[in-house]
């Protein structure tokens, strides 16, 4: 079998698709809260925690009702969404005036309770999850087994992200959107209600993460500790790429999916660390990310 | 003058409390809670002081606890110099640190606190001096000045809240500095601040340092107690608990992070055993009502009630 | 006047701090109440193998001797120490500075190397029948600390045995990164050489995991005709979901170096058949275990126990008889009495506690069945061969042991 330095290309290209795999829930989770910074202003640091309970809905829609994978694409976010409305308005609401550092930490404490409650109710062993019966099975791709799902999650990712990213820069509805965070009250003069569509942002943000979570659930584990496991790498995935930056969250995530991939590949130990060093090194040189403005 | 004098008397008092103290409670449970006082008291100098919020301490309260577990057990250095060493590599990674993360402000600034000791933490969980999952265990008490004894926790209560005092002290000295009046107008306007000439980067960054370095104090102090030292030391987790006793407490004055670490050690310990895993649910939910509804905290809600009671007389 | 007031104050509270020292009774010794303290991951990623079901085995285990020995009650307590070794530490810490006589259960090595070394350090018991780490009786053992039921020599070399006779020479390890991981890796390993074979390559894993395809890819790459897993509970199951969601077992053997009932049973027998199980008990292995067995699974909603719940059953049980027959709980004098006691008991028999603080017993490999051979819930193994206990457990000979004088 042949080799590029000194690691056979079977490995290499697994790794990578891997990789891959990882950084399109990377570029999804970075993509949502991208979004809610971009426009509200919030790091949403619950939003690990929206990812798992679209993972965990995912698994309560077939274990109780029977509802299988498909439709939970559509209720799993469609749900998480209304619970982050609810959260917008009973919440981060009444925080908007005061120092944003606030909002950080309210989102910290909900992360808290909502993963608490899971781990509670559900323990931490995991919830099993089977892949929807017609991506079962492999396709042998010669130099390794590609799961037919992991390939179904590349697909998807890629078309929600660009799909989002278009609507939020190249359509009118997006363009009210940016609008309304920079100046409210003027857009509110024109008649567009500007608190509804910041809570509907908001909730566009979290369904993101939910919807991400249903990707997630048959092939990594559900389990309550799912979103604090992601959480902080997605944060540094949204600093390198710039905190307000769309594109960037998406591409960076991406990347920085295949470059961990690769450092499994040919130094394995750094493969947790490498995002980090990254973003030092990002820091230095580009103090506001790779795509961001200064804001 | 009678204010003046009431002070004194409620400082003598809580000095003589934990000189006591170990008499009546668990004196292993005081020094863990004196440890974490003088954690989030450190921490406060950061954000209530100068209005950074570090999301990233746990790396300074755990790297010296390393370092001096390290220096302790295998070295065989004494307990004082162990921890000294502890506290220098705490003050050397804040240095680092600062540099890093000063350039940015607010939400930025904590996001890259927050990332840069994830790094630390991986890291660690990495390297093999650290024992990674199974943590530093067996870390000799050792003696204090080659002479006196640790090994009788009542002893080590006395030494811990020696370090506890210098510590309180030291913020307290410079909190009502000249460097410290400079950290609170950055606090309020930085914009000001640097219109009035003061190099405004390079006092935060002396403010972090001194934070970090406080803060690895409290560490390397904690790992001497339990004689062990772990990955939770180094856990966002831990980072998050200091802010919570820190807001919970009370921000705006000086023993607010003393009363908000104390009452959620003692939350902690209760709890667990009663309620498992549901502690963290509690610990949630105090943050966000301490958010939304009760931002001063708790003595920053005494203040303001005595105020109201008592009037604000000159 | 101001100044009488606060020295007035001081005055009182130094009082009320100097009589409180007299009403307190310092913990010692329970002066009247044998308390057992079960120490274990109660949430967490081994909870269904130790766990709440190590209470009820203690329980039950009291309630055999009548709820009394020596005259005086007997008490039951519980904590959770989450796989964290300082928080099991600190908790083993407060109870043995308390009134708490043993400890009993604790799955997770690292976890119960801190709290042995606390024991020691104490003076009080621990025998701990839930970690698999050989450290407890070798580098790290001490007086006060006896390791029960099973551990990753027993398991690994046993589990190792049948694959290697059948041609499985070349080895691939997924090893958990802590204290348990690594024993059960260098005791199989060294197994494995001894018996002609190779070991390729290796890869450690984070406790917890969440996704083993990375770490199995490299498993894969290696070439290796066996990998074997060294981890344990819902690492083991995540590694063999996601080994055959890879088809790799469609080229490659697994070898599950440590795996309790409780994770076939969340497997299930599709994904779990053909598995070699070693372990120091079954439940439907003879008529005792059986009868033991349904009374557990009575109190745990029909949920068999696991050879760690046996043993924490079994270590109690006889932990209050050795108190009984040597009319006091001083450590020191029921270790001794511990030490000459031939064990008997409906889950045990003919076990013996060595000088190094490891309980020898009978040691059976068992092969998980097929869903066709199985006839019920909880019908998972069958039996394959049975080893006398001085053949499973590492000889008292190559023991590191500080305490064993050559």
């Amino acid at each position: 079998m042949s080799e590029i330095f000194g690691v056979p290309i079977a490995a290499l290209f697994g790794q990578l698709v891997l990789g891959l795999v990882n950084g399109c829930f990377y570029a999804m989770l970075s993509l949502g809260l991208a979004i809610i910074f971009g426009m509200l202003n919030i790091i949403n640091f619950a939003h690990g925690a929206f990812y798992m309970m679209g993972a965990v809905f995912t698994w309560f829609l077939l274990n109780t009702w029977n509802i299988g994978w498909w439709w939970s694409l559509l209720l799993a976010p469609l749900a998480v969404g209304i619970f982050g409305i609810f959260v917008e308005r009973v919440f981060l609401k009444r925080l908007y005036k005061v120092d944003p550092l606030y909002g950080l930490l309210l989102t910290f404490g909900l992360a808290l309770v909502i993963e608490g409650l899971f781990r509670y109710k559900y323990g931490v062993s995991g919830l099993p999850y089977g892949i929807p019966e017609v991506f079962q099975g492999a396709l042998n791709l010669g130099f390794m087994f590609l799961p037919k799902y992991r390939g179904i999650v590349v697909l998807a990712t890629l078309v929600v992200c660009f799909t989002t990213w278009f609507v939020i820069e190249r359509t009118q509805l997006g363009a009210y959107l940016r609008a309304g965070t920079e100046n409210p009250p003027l857009v509110q003069a024109f008649g567009i209600n500007v608190p509804v569509m910041i809570t509907l942002t908001y909730a566009i943000g979290v369904a993101l993460a939910g919807l991400a979570g249903v990707l997630a659930a048959p092939t990594l584990q559900v389990s309550p500790l799912m979103g604090s496991n992601l959480i902080i790498v997605v944060f540094a995935v949204v600093v390198i790429g710039g905190m307000g930056s769309i594109l960037g969250s998406i591409l960076t995530g991406l990347g920085l999916g295949l470059i961990e991939g690769l450092t499994k590949v040919f130094y394995s130990q750094a493969s947790n660390t490498v995002v980090f060093m990254i973003m030092a090194l990002v820091l230095l040189v580009r103090p506001a990310g790779l795509f961001g403005r200064e804001k | 003058m009678s204010n003046r004098v009431l002070r004194l008397a409620g400082y003598g008092l809580l000095l003589v409390a934990g000189l006591l103290a170990p008499f009546a409670v668990y004196p292993v449970f005081l020094m863990n809670a004196l440890c974490f006082a003088l954690f989030a008291c450190a921490f406060n100098l950061l954000l209530g002081y100068t209005g950074l919020l570090s999301f990233g301490h746990a790396a300074f309260f755990g790297t010296a606890a390393y370092i001096t577990g390290y220096a302790a057990k295998v070295m065989g250095l004494s307990t004082g110099l162990a921890i000294l060493a502890g506290v220098a590599a705490s003050l050397l990674l804040g240095v680092v640190f600062g540099g890093l993360s000063i350039r940015r402000q607010g939400i930025y600034f904590s996001m890259i606190t927050l990332a840069l000791a994830q790094l630390v933490f991986f890291v660690y969980l990495q390297a093999p001096f650290t024992g990674g999952e199974d943590g530093l265990q067996a870390i000799p008490r050792g003696k204090l000045l080659w002479v006196i004894s640790l090994e009788k926790d009542l002893t080590l209560y006395y030494v811990v809240f020696a370090i506890f005092l210098l510590g309180f002290l030291l913020i307290y000295r410079t909190i009502h500095s000249p460097f410290g009046q400079v950290l609170k107008a950055i606090r309020e306007n930085e914009a000001r601040a640097i219109s009035l000439g003061y190099d405004v980067n390079k006092y935060k960054l002396m403010a972090f340092v001194l934070s970090a370095g406080l803060a690895g104090l409290a560490g390397s102090t904690n790992a001497i107690v339990f004689s062990f030292v772990t990955l939770t030391d180094v856990d966002w987790h831990t980072s998050g608990d200091v802010v919570l006793m820190t807001l919970l407490g009370g921000m705006g004055s000086i023993f607010g992070p003393v009363v908000g670490a104390f009452s959620i050690v003692t939350l902690e310990s209760r709890l667990s055993d009663k309620v498992g895993s549901l502690v963290t649910v509690i610990i949630g939910a105090i943050f966000v009502i301490c958010v939304l509804l009760f931002r001063r905290g708790i003595v920053g809600e005494i203040q303001g009630l005595y105020r109201r009671v008592v009037g604000n007389r000159a | 006047m101001k100044r009488t007031v606060i020295c007035g104050l001081a005055a009182a509270a130094l009082l009320l701090a100097a009589t409180s020292v007299w009403a307190q009774a310092k913990g010692k010794i329970s002066g009247g109440v044998v308390k057992i303290g079960v120490l274990d991951d109660m949430s967490g990623l081994y909870s269904d193998i130790g766990g709440q079901g190590d209470v009820v085995a203690a329980q039950m285990a009291v309630d055999e001797m009548g709820g009394k020995v020596l005259g005086a009650p007997i008490q039951v307590v519980s904590a959770d120490h989450q796989n964290k070794p300082d928080v099991g530490a600190q908790k083993a810490r407060e109870w043995f500075d308390g009134d708490v006589d043993i400890i009993v259960g604790t799955v997770n090595s690292g976890v119960s190397i801190a709290v042995s070394k606390v024991a020691n350090e104490k003076h009080r018991l621990f025998i701990n029948s839930g970690a698999g780490s050989t450290r407890l009786t070798n580098e790290d053992c001490n007086p006060y600390t006896i390791h029960y039921e099973y551990d990753t020599y027993s398991t690994g070399t046993t589990t190792a045995k049948p694959i290697v006779a059948s041609g499985g020479k070349t080895w691939f390890f997924l090893t958990a990164d802590y204290a348990f991981g690594k024993s059960l890796q260098a005791d199989t390993s060294k197994f494995v050489e001894a018996a002609g074979g190779k070991v390729l390559g290796s890869v450690l894993h984070p406790l917890s995991a969440s996704d083993f395809s990375s770490f199995l890819l490299q498993a894969q790459a290696s070439g290796a005709q066996v990998i074997g897993l060294a981890n344990a509970g819902g690492d083991t199951i995540n590694s063999v979901k996601a080994a055959s969601e890879f088809g790799i077992t469609k080229k490659q053997k697994l070898a599950a170096l440590l795996i309790f009932i409780s994770d076939v049973h969340s497997l299930g027998l599709n994904a779990a058949q053909g598995l070699y199980a070693a372990t120091g008990f079954y439940w439907d292995h003879d008529n005792d275990t059986r009868k033991w067995s349904k009374a557990f699974a009575a109190k745990m909603g029909g949920k068999m126990p696991t050879m760690v719940n046996a043993g924490t059953y079994s270590s109690t049980l006889h932990y209050l008889k050795a108190i009984q027959a040597a009319g006091t709980d001083d450590p020191d004098a029921v270790v001794k009495k511990l030490k000459e006691m031939t064990l008997n008991d409906a889950t045990v028999k003919g076990g013996k506690i060595r000088a190094d603080g490891r309980m020898v017993h009978e040691f059976y490999l068992y092969q998980v069945k097929s869903p066709s051979e199985s006839k019920g819930p909880w019908d998972y193994y069958k039996l394959v061969s049975t080893i006398p206990g001085d053949q499973a457990f590492q000889p008292l000979s190559l023991s590191r042991c500080p305490l064993i004088k050559k």
